[in-house]
């Protein structure tokens, strides 16, 4: 459930329109931001706050144009530093339902220190991340998530860096919430994104993004719909990870790695299956279904952390709250009176 | 019991206590500041101690001192040259020897003197023996063995009994300015509450110290209380006073207040103080580096707190992208740069006013925001206040530069009742305002509302992206870019109509002007003191704000024959001040040693300018 208690409730039932605003979306047709402007499009109004109390903040990149097309507050930041304005705006204002658009070179190159810091603190914000594996609105450099090898306008050769699975850095840097969808799958998009404003702390939402100019196809083996059925495991709390256009494969945790089985065969039977436990504080599992890759494995899609743990926001509103219960000192003139003062007269 | 010989009558002293890292010598100077305060004298602080946290034991590079100047008279800085020097151990005796005054008192620790200490202090004779201390007027006694002795019937442990020696030294010092030690034994009590034995350890070496030089020491020293102003009194160190100021500015403004910030020397303390600062609903962010500092400070003064950033030199430098950001959003933000020796790392510890040009341009694109300086310790609280209360005002970032010599040093401040400072009014929006616009303005100030996140009706968006003028939609559209470089640079420009004139001490047209700005308004303003009262037509004008500059600024330069622009950098004030008046003919007098001037050195300046 929404916790209205942190953020208010609207007092009018809200729609899609409500979002929409002014400005002329300028994202090039086809591209995967469409999708995600209509899942927010989708989710806000289902959220239900107060209209006011929705803040966009981002960085830089096409993904960060994302604030002008929400009829809200909107806040457009520099290069890789969305994660430290939004920890600011919402630690000055817990009572606003603070959302990050960003990029994987804007969060994860320009901004990585920030990025893994926010995740630390766990700041009740919501990060909607555009992994398009390439740097967009420069016009095709590659980024860190463009895959080894690959050939791009800084790369004419291929890359010769490794690239970082998202998941294993957000949950290597503690993160508390982490979920993954297709740009394809608005529906499951939507799902996952009222997921991450449930969740108290910082929720990273991965995006698998289509660059129709740059990057096209990048997703193509793991989003592919054709195919999507056997290339894709979506997860669900306290169900077994099945998969496969016949649900007849699933995943099974032998010794200490995953792996791929099928159901009926080899004795394997569904009570086999590991169960997805979203909520489960160890990571361990969470790391490995988030590092899942095709052709090998099904690539994990939907929510695949939802620890609880205490948020730096709360923690601050506690901290003064019971200082301010505590101390004398409750106005400047008290302060500036305090300790040692002699009266000349 | 020796008779007192002599009761020298004096109208300022510069004691300083040097000592090794562990000896507890800026509790000591600080205890001695207090008692002094007490007894009605001005004064003036300055900590001196290593860059590292505990060199080797009894090196030159372990010493650590606290220098102090009191007064029967004004006191502007902590003094130049030491009348009295404490000096604990043979290490901090060599390093500081070079700043006593001929005929100087030295009281030493003489039983630190043993061959080893001499020899790691660099000394190849002990200093007590070899004659070379002959012209001064030296009082060695055995502190350190005095102490143990003292505290042998308290059955006090030998390490908690050598670590009191500064007490001992203490008591002795209060003896020889003639001062009463009720008051110190009070505080020594308070500062250890929780341990009981530490308090009496303590007391008892103070009262054995005051003891043994009623006996051994033949004069006393006597500074008068100084003429100062009715009123409440306490000691502050400019990082403190910068830190309420702040405070104070949010609480009279009704916006909540917001720091992000990232420990860098010798700022630092701000964010330490801020910190502790919760009972009054202060939200302090220590943020991952420098840029998240300003960063979040940024997201916090658009959610309508008042957001500050502190830091010093090469974090400013990290934040220049972050405050263009802040310039074209208009939004209200301050930034403390408590300057250091630069340039890179350069001397963190030691204190320098060359970020100046960096505070003024050290942004891409026209970015224009105000920049204003304290000049004082204490008066670091009314600078920072007023930054906050421009800021907000005036929907602006200002850079708030002090340094570190302000930032450490200490100063009697008269407290202020905070419903006098002047009023602070955000220019808020009003929910659901239907004319409300972005960008649109006050037609005197240019300055645009201020419409916080949650209020009703206000919905908007700014970002780094150049923005229509009042509606605020992204343009390239040339004319409005050029429109709101203009209405930008403008908008600071009529700042000038809001900050008082600038004000000269001494004739206001004459001979020679000397012109400051910041920090080094104490060396100034006692140098030009001093001149004055020997007869010299000198006059002295400190700035505190620098852009935009008092309106009067034309006038003030052009009424002498000379004037002469001090810094502690290689000339930027002058060079600032030479881009706008071109035609008023400007001297410069310059120093970058991570010290402040000497007066000395000014004095000797300022007549050869005058007799030239």
């Amino acid at each position: 459930m929404i916790q209205y208690n942190k953020v208010e409730k609207s007092p009018v039932e809200l729609t899609k329109k409500d979002f929409v605003s002014d400005q002329m979306v300028k994202w090039c047709p086809g591209c995967g931001a469409h999708a995600i402007l209509a899942a927010v499009g989708n989710v806000f109004p289902k959220i239900g706050y107060r209209k006011e109390n929705f803040a966009m903040v981002s960085g830089i990149g096409c993904s960060s144009r994302f604030p002008y097309y929400v009829d809200t507050f909107g806040f457009h930041g520099i290069h890789g530093k969305a994660a430290a304005i939004a920890s600011g705006l919402k630690i000055a204002n817990p009572g606003l339902s603070v959302w990050v658009a960003t990029g994987d070179g804007d969060s994860m190159a320009i901004g990585g220190n920030h990025f893994i810091h926010v995740l630390r603190r766990n700041v009740d914000i919501n990060i909607l991340l555009f992994n398009n594996q390439i740097y967009g609105l420069t016009k095709g450099q590659f980024s860190p998530t463009t895959p080894l090898g690959m050939k791009t306008k800084t790369s004419p050769h291929g890359t010769i860096e490794h690239p970082f699975t998202v998941s294993g850095l957000v949950l290597g840097a503690q993160g508390t919430f982490f979920a993954r969808v297709p740009d394809n799958n608005v529906k499951l998009m939507t799902e996952v994104l009222y997921e991450a404003a449930k969740h108290n702390g910082t929720a990273v939402v991965e995006i698998l993004q289509n660059c129709i100019i740059f990057a096209d196809k990048v997703h193509e083996m793991v989003t592919n719909k054709e195919t999507r059925e056997d290339r894709q495991l979506f997860l669900k709390h306290g169900e077994p990870m099945i998969f496969g256009k016949n649900r007849d494969k699933g995943i099974i945790l032998n010794g200490t790695q995953l792996e791929v089985v099928e159901i009926g065969k080899n004795g394997i039977n569904e009570d086999d299956l590991l169960v997805h436990d979203m909520y489960a504080r160890n990571p361990s599992i969470h790391r490995m279904t988030g590092w899942m890759k095709a052709p090998d494995f099904p690539v994990a899609m939907g929510v695949i952390r939802a620890a609880p743990a205490e948020t730096f926001d709360e923690l601050t509103e506690q901290q003064i709250e019971e200082a301010q219960k505590d101390s004398k000192i409750r106005n400047m003139n008290d302060l500036l009176r305090s300790g040692n003062t002699w009266e000349i007269s | 019991m020796t008779k007192i010989q002599e009761v020298i009558e004096l109208e300022d002293v510069v004691v300083k206590f040097v000592g090794d890292s562990g000896d507890g010598m800026q509790l000591t100077g600080t205890i001695f500041s207090d008692v002094a305060a007490l007894a009605g004298n001005d004064l003036a602080t300055f900590p001196d101690f290593p860059a590292e946290i505990r060199a080797p034991h009894n090196t030159i590079a372990g010493v650590s001192g606290f220098q102090m100047h009191m007064g029967s008279r004004k006191i502007y800085t902590p003094g130049d040259m030491c009348d009295v020097i404490v000096a604990m151990n043979p290490a901090s005796l060599k390093a500081n020897l070079k700043w006593a005054k001929p005929g100087a008192t030295l009281l030493i620790d003489s039983s630190t003197f043993d061959e080893k200490a001499i020899g790691k202090a660099g000394y190849t004779e002990s200093p007590l023996e070899d004659g070379s201390l002959a012209e001064y007027r030296v009082i060695q006694a055995p502190v350190t063995d005095l102490t143990k002795e003292s505290l042998e019937d308290l059955g006090v442990d030998k390490r908690l009994a050598e670590r009191t020696k500064n007490m001992f030294v203490l008591g002795m010092m209060f003896y020889l300015f003639d001062r009463e030690i009720s008051s110190p034994l009070d505080f020594i009590k308070k500062k250890f509450r929780d341990k009981p034995k530490v308090v009496k350890a303590n007391q008892h070496a103070m009262q054995a110290g005051y003891k043994y030089a009623e006996q051994f020491v033949d004069i006393k020293l006597h500074v008068a209380p100084a003429p100062l102003k009715k009123g409440l009194y306490r000691n502050i160190t400019g990082n403190v006073a910068t830190a309420w100021g702040l405070l104070a500015a949010a609480e009279r403004s009704g916006r909540p207040f917001f720091l992000g910030s990232y420990p860098i020397t010798p700022a630092t303390e701000i964010l330490m103080e801020l910190s502790a600062q919760k009972s009054l609903g202060a939200k302090v962010f220590q943020a991952e580096d420098e840029i998240a500092g300003i960063c979040s400070a940024i997201g916090a003064s658009f959610a309508g707190s008042m957001g500050v950033t502190t830091t010093s030199g090469p974090g400013l430098s990290l934040k220049s992208e972050a405050l263009g950001l802040a310039v074209i959003t208009e939004l209200p933000l301050v930034i403390v740069n408590v300057q250091r020796a630069g340039p890179s790392t350069g001397m963190p510890t030691k204190s320098e006013q060359s970020d100046l040009m960096q505070a003024l341009f050290g942004r891409n694109g026209e970015s224009p925001l105000m920049v204003m300086a304290a000049s004082s310790p204490a008066n670091c609280f009314d600078y920072a206040y007023l930054a906050g209360k421009y800021a907000m005002e005036h929907m602006t970032p200002v850079i708030l530069l002090t340094d570190g010599y302000l930032g450490f040093g200490s100063e009697l401040f008269k407290i202020p009742d905070v419903n006098d400072l002047p009023s602070i009014k955000p220019p808020m929006a009003d929910p659901n305002d239907p004319n409300f616009k972005p960008y649109r303005r006050d037609e005197k100030t240019l300055v645009r509302k201020w419409a916080a996140p949650g209020v009703e009706g206000l919905r908007h968006r700014v970002g780094g992206l150049e923005k229509t003028n009042i509606d605020g939609n992204v343009s390239t559209d040339p004319l409005n870019h050029q429109l709101m470089v203009n209405i930008r640079e403008e908008k600071i420009s009529r700042i000038a109509d809001y900050i008082p004139l600038q004000e000269v001490t001494g004739d206001k047209e004459g001979e020679l002007l000397v012109v400051g700005w910041g920090g080094t308004e104490g060396a100034l303003a006692s140098t030009v003191n001093r001149m004055q009262g020997e007869g010299y037509k000198i006059s002295h004008a400190q700035f505190n704000y620098i852009k935009p500059l008092p309106k009067n600024t034309r006038e003030v330069l052009s009424s002498y024959k000379k004037v002469i622009v001090c810094e502690l950098n290689g000339g930027q004030f002058v060079n600032y001040l030479r881009m706008q008046f071109p035609d008023i003919p400007l001297h410069q007098y310059n120093k970058v040693q991570g010290l402040p001037f000497h007066i000395q050195e000014l004095t000797e300046t300022f007549i050869k300018l005058l007799e030239e």
